[in-house]
């Protein structure tokens, strides 16, 4: 029987460890390599230029060394299910292979094409070699439900055995075995669109900074590389301004577009460290941002509402405040801050900030200083981060933004004196604000606060060539540190546990007071205390103890019992429906049950069902998970006497925490 | 078997236990008429009752336990032979119990079974808390509580209101509609009132006036009003004045953070006439000797918290000081109060503070502090239970945290931001406080290793010292 393949490629733009190409290949008579590319769609979807045009250089890197193999790359225009019945007829297609796509919509459109594919009678390859592990594995091992804590997710790494190790790239003689002649109408045809077909206006643009493509990414590991040898015998360099600077050694975008196979940085990561260290095996903190990324594709992958507050059970319902004004000027680096408006400007410029500048301008908008919803500043990076994976982007807002993976230390990054520390002298912020150039060092972090006459001789005057502050920083973080703890103390959820500086208080007859709870609007869990008079009677409890309070003895012990006993502190607490699940804990494997989703290095074409149907297996799963956290509560309980390990038993309580929890 | 449920109980089972059986009952009870299912439902209620005796080892107590056994043990009995038991029967205490852990649209939807539960629905007992979310489409994601069922409260429920807040987001209409609400609570009384804003300080864009006649209509209408929240609000001396006038014998608890209309005098007039206060936040400039040696008078009850919020309107800002002798009066008179310190300051603003001994137990600096005035924390602080240090310059902090241990016996809490501290001062740190410190948050970023420790060694030396396991907080890199 004749095999003619097409590999569909999304992410994962490269020819090295490829496994769903090598499976495209594989006993083939023709391959052809396929991108589907809706022009229209492009103009209107929320992605900024710098990102298309690291895509198209990307397919052009793809086509050019296709076009060494003597093959070509077929960018088709398109939607995919309307693209590809009419290809597989076209070219009598009989197999179709393409990497797996962890994240919920990727996995709802996958489905849709395996449904078709298989009415076409076309056999579907699907392999996994965008992350490390195999997420579904990490989930069944922790109770099949995310790991909420990057602890966690590290013990559970630890356990694992090692990623799988990369496959080569394909060959000459790979190719020539199942090649086809190359139609002469091919550019007419299938040629990869310039960034004006695709509506952007091209005249002023400055050269990339990031070029994307394989070919780039793989000359850039190899100075990652170099530079790591050179930096680990430096041993902790601390992070300076010219981190700040986009890098000629950076990989995030490469690793964002599948322009580099993650393994493959991973394991020359690993043997050079074997080689320097001679040490047999290295920490796990040597692959740090890997794991960061595969923690939040792992705590995305079957939650399609990762993106958003509502209606997403890990994140913490937060009254944000809606301003589009306010939004406008952080996204347009007009906030009057110096620090955060090069950033943003960089960010626009370039499609790259450095990770703290990150966290100081998602802290700024959100929780710091301007108390905007983390989703509008998500948004604002999926149009400019060159880098910004959905689940990777979406996850970091949350975190940043104190919505999700609990932290206990509501720590605000200062908008003048956190890049000071990084840059002293300002030249950051010189480069990309030029009107700043001339504020002396002092001033250049704040230049507000400089006398009128060194404004004027900086030719620079506040309020007039440059914003004044949009807030004063020392009034809005203080608001937003009491409003972040108001948050959290009212998910009974989180009642209990200690919160660093939230201060202590009397407790009050009747608080919280019962909410008009037509709404969820104070949370996942919104608590509702019995109000009557016999409440608390005015006993004076320090409520929400920060260790001061002296009856927290054994505050690890309290706090642990608070958690598991599903009750947490005061004898008034919250009556939460579920807690009174105490029927006989489920064994472990009974959870194992609840996730049946096919692993996604198997051939997938008779198991897979399609669109709907993998939707309502998602909603089902999903509920499975939320019972089977409850049983977790049980079962952790008990193997929590039985286990020996030290180290997990603060971690689970952690993990508990971790997450708000819908009932 | 009916008596067996209920006769184990005679100590008074855990109110933990207690919770769960009651919230499995209304767990149920919400199950039956949602789901309609009347065939099952005597057998249902049988087997629940049977469940929370086996599993929690007892029962509801008290008067709801009386009642539960006249109601379920005949009833049940007669309702598994008939096929169906009549829920309108259900007495009113049991009822007004479930309905207590409703929510109030749950309840909603109950009223309309039958006249019985509408009567319950505006049982007295149901409306005494209530929290108004006042949110505009335009500021806010979150829905706001409905004009109707607002005005509904008001026309029925007013005068049974007791525990009430208001949350309020940025727009000035949701601040003013708050108002609207206050000033119509005439023929209630109120023993704790909260404002809260939600995003922005929105009361602070009301005019004054209006925003003080509707707090007024509440201070004079309410006469034992326990606890009062106006933090970020216009409110001045004269309506304290009325509050005062009103509320002296009942308040304990006032929150002012940030009212910038409030004068040193006003703040004075409280703490003078009402002798029950046991906690008051408020602005560093409205703290005076005066205010803490009226506080510390033999009439006035142990004062319990006072949060102090210290912040800077400009840089450069001078502040007063506060004398030791006053500070001293008040831990004599309230030996064990949590004096709450927030620093929002310039590091040159720190002049006059820490120069002498100061009775804070929990600091916490906003922004930026010196080495400077950390060394003299570990001087001048020997209360301190709690510390956060937010930000400080590159140098490691290593001597004033060494000095921090020694001297702040009580330290049982520390977060460390934006810092320096070398491995080796930390570890020696963690092993003077020993297993005291019951939180320890600190940024990754903050410990330098050196000769002694790597980052990879620490989490293992801390963790010995500790006594628990403990790891560094970390932050995504991305």
């Amino acid at each position: 029987m004749v095999v003619n393949s097409v590999h569909w490629f999304r992410k994962g733009l490269r020819l090295h460890d490829n496994p769903a190409l090598q499976e495209a290949l594989n006993g083939a008579d023709t391959v052809r390599c396929v991108y589907v590319l809706d022009p229209w769609f492009a103009g209107a979807a929320n992605v900024g230029i710098n990102r298309w045009r690291f895509l198209l250089e990307a397919l052009e890197d793809l086509d050019c060394s296709l076009k060494k193999l003597n093959s070509r790359l077929f960018v088709v225009r398109g939607q995919p299910t309307d693209v590809f019945p009419r290809l597989f007829k076209e070219w009598n297609v009989t197999r179709l292979t393409f990497e797996y796509d962890p994240e919920p919509y990727g996995k709802e459109r996958d489905g849709a094409i395996i449904k078709m594919a298989q009415e076409f009678g076309v056999e579907t390859v699907v392999r996994n070699s965008h992350t490390l592990y195999n997420l579904d594995r990490i989930i069944e091992m922790n109770n099949n439900s995310p790991p909420l804590t990057f602890k966690r997710f590290q013990t559970i790494v630890s356990r694992l055995e090692l990623p799988r190790r990369p496959l080569p790239a394909i060959t000459q003689q790979q190719m020539d075995s199942c090649q086809r002649k190359i139609g002469d109408n091919h550019d007419q045809l299938y040629s990869i669109p310039s960034l004006e077909e695709l509506g952007f206006r091209t005249e002023r643009l400055p050269p990339a900074v990031w070029r994307g493509g394989e070919s780039e990414a793989l000359d850039r590991l190899s100075k990652h590389l170099d530079k790591k040898v050179w930096v680990a015998s430096v041993e902790h360099t601390r992070v300076n301004k010219c981190s700040l600077y986009a890098s000629p050694t950076g990989l995030s975008p490469y690793l964002r577009f599948g322009c580099l196979s993650c393994r493959v940085l991973y394991y020359n990561l690993r043997e050079l460290y074997m080689k320097l260290r001679k040490r047999c095996s290295p920490p796990l903190s040597l692959f740090g941002q890997l794991l960061w990324r595969e923690f939040f594709y792992t705590a995305a992958t079957n939650n399609p509402n990762f993106d958003r507050m509502e209606g997403n059970p890990i994140c913490v319902q937060i009254p944000w405040d809606q301003n589009p004004e306010a939004l406008a000027k952080w996204a347009e680096g007009r906030t009057g801050f110096p620090w955060i408006d090069a950033i943003m400007t960089q960010l626009r410029q370039e499609g790259w900030i450095h990770h703290l500048a990150r966290h100081a301008v998602a802290c700024f908008l959100t929780r710091g200083d301007l108390w905007i919803s983390w989703v509008s500043g998500m948004k604002v990076f999926e149009e400019l981060l060159l880098d910004a994976d959905w689940s990777v982007n979406g996850g970091s807002w949350m975190w940043l933004s104190c919505s999700a993976f609990f932290q206990q230390f509501f720590h605000c990054y200062c908008p003048v004196g956190f890049g000071r520390r990084t840059d002293p002298s300002g030249d950051y912020i010189r480069r990309y604000i030029p009107i700043l150039k001339d504020f002396p060092n002092r001033y250049i972090y704040e230049p507000w606060n400089a006398p009128e006459s060194v404004q004027k001789a900086a030719n620079c005057v506040v309020g007039v060539d440059y914003p004044k502050p949009m807030v004063n920083h020392a009034e809005s973080s203080r608001l937003n540190i009491e409003r972040m703890k108001q948050v959290y103390q009212q998910l009974s959820h989180y009642r209990g546990l200690s919160l660093l500086a939230s201060v202590p208080t009397i407790q009050e007859e009747a608080e919280p007071p019962m909410t008009d709870e037509s709404q969820t609007s104070s949370g996942p869990d919104s608590p509702h205390r019995d109000p009557g008079d016999d409440a608390a009677g005015g006993a004076i409890v320090p409520d929400s103890s920060t260790s001061a309070a002296p009856q927290d003895e054994d505050d690890h012990c309290c706090r642990t019992h608070r958690v598991s006993a599903h009750s947490p502190c005061t004898s008034t607490g919250s009556p939460a429906p579920l807690g009174c699940h105490r029927s006989k804990p489920s064994s472990p494997s009974s959870c194992h049950a609840a996730s049946p989703s096919p692993s996604p290095s198997t051939q997938t074409s008779p198991r897979r069902s399609g669109g709907g149907g993998a939707r309502k297996e998602r909603r089902s799963h999903r509920q499975k998970a939320r019972h089977a956290r409850e049983s977790k509560r049980e079962v952790e309980e008990e193997r929590m006497e039985e286990e020996e390990e030290v180290e997990d038993g603060e971690e689970r309580m952690e993990e508990e925490t971790a997450g708000p929890q819908q009932s | 078997m009916g008596n067996a449920i209920f006769s184990c109980c005679e100590q008074k089972p855990s109110v933990q236990a207690e919770l769960r059986s009651e919230s499995r009952l209304t767990w149920r009870v919400t199950r039956l008429f949602t789901n309609n299912r009347r065939r099952r439902k005597p057998v249902r209620m049988k087997r629940g009752l049977q469940e929370n005796e086996l599993k929690d080892g007892g029962g509801p107590s008290g008067e709801c336990k009386r009642t539960l056994k006249r109601l379920c043990e005949p009833t049940r009995e007669r309702a598994v032979e008939a096929e169906g038991i009549s829920w309108e029967h259900l007495p009113q205490e049991i009822l007004l119990h479930v309905f207590q852990y409703l929510p109030l649209l749950d309840r909603a939807y109950a009223s309309q079974v039958c006249r019985g539960w509408n009567l319950a629905f505006h049982m007295p007992e149901l409306w005494r808390c209530f929290e108004f979310e006042l949110n505009q489409p335009a500021s806010s994601y979150l829905k706001a509580t409905h004009p109707e069922l607002i005005k509904q409260i008001i026309k029925r429920h007013s005068n049974h209101l007791q525990y009430v807040s208001f949350k309020v987001d940025s727009s000035r209409e949701s601040a003013e509609a708050a108002c609207d609400i206050l000033s119509q609570l005439v023929n209630c009384s109120l023993k704790t009132l909260g404002l809260i804003s939600t995003a922005r300080p929105s009361f602070m864009e009301l005019p004054r006036s209006h925003f003080i006649s509707a707090l007024t209509v509440v201070f004079i209408n309410s006469k034992s009003l326990s606890s009062l929240k106006i933090d970020d609000t216009p409110v001045d001396d004269p309506s304290l004045k009325v509050l005062v006038a009103n509320n002296s014998d009942t308040l304990k608890l006032l929150k002012m953070s940030s009212c910038p209309h409030v004068s040193p005098a006003g703040i004075l007039c409280v703490a003078d006439q009402c002798h029950g206060l046991r906690e008051l936040a408020l602005n560093y400039h409205l703290l005076s000797d005066e205010l803490l040696i009226a506080l510390s008078s033999e009439k006035h009850v142990h004062l319990e918290h006072l949060r102090i919020d210290v912040v800077s309107e400009n840089p450069g800002q001078q502040f007063h000081t506060i004398k030791k002798s006053s500070w001293d009066a008040m831990v004599h008179h309230s030996p064990k109060f949590n004096l709450v310190m927030y620093f929002f300051l310039y590091e040159e603003e720190f002049g006059p503070f820490f120069q002498d001994e100061i009775p804070v137990t929990h600091l916490y600096f906003g922004r930026s502090v010196s080495k400077d005035v950390l060394g003299r924390v570990g001087l001048t602080c020997p209360r301190l239970v709690e510390l956060v240090v937010c930000a400080n310059g590159l140098r490691p902090l290593d001597e004033e945290l060494i000095r921090i241990a020694q001297r702040c016996t009580q330290l049982s809490a520390i977060g460390l931001g934006e810092c320096e501290v070398s491995c080796s001062a930390f570890v020696e740190f963690v092993k003077m406080c020993g297993d005291r410190l019951k939180q320890l948050s600190i940024m990754e970023e903050v410990l330098v290793p050196d000769s002694r420790y790597e980052l990879d060694d620490i989490h293992w030396e801390v963790s010995k010292h500790l006594g628990r396991v403990w790891f560094p907080d970390m932050m995504p890199t991305w």
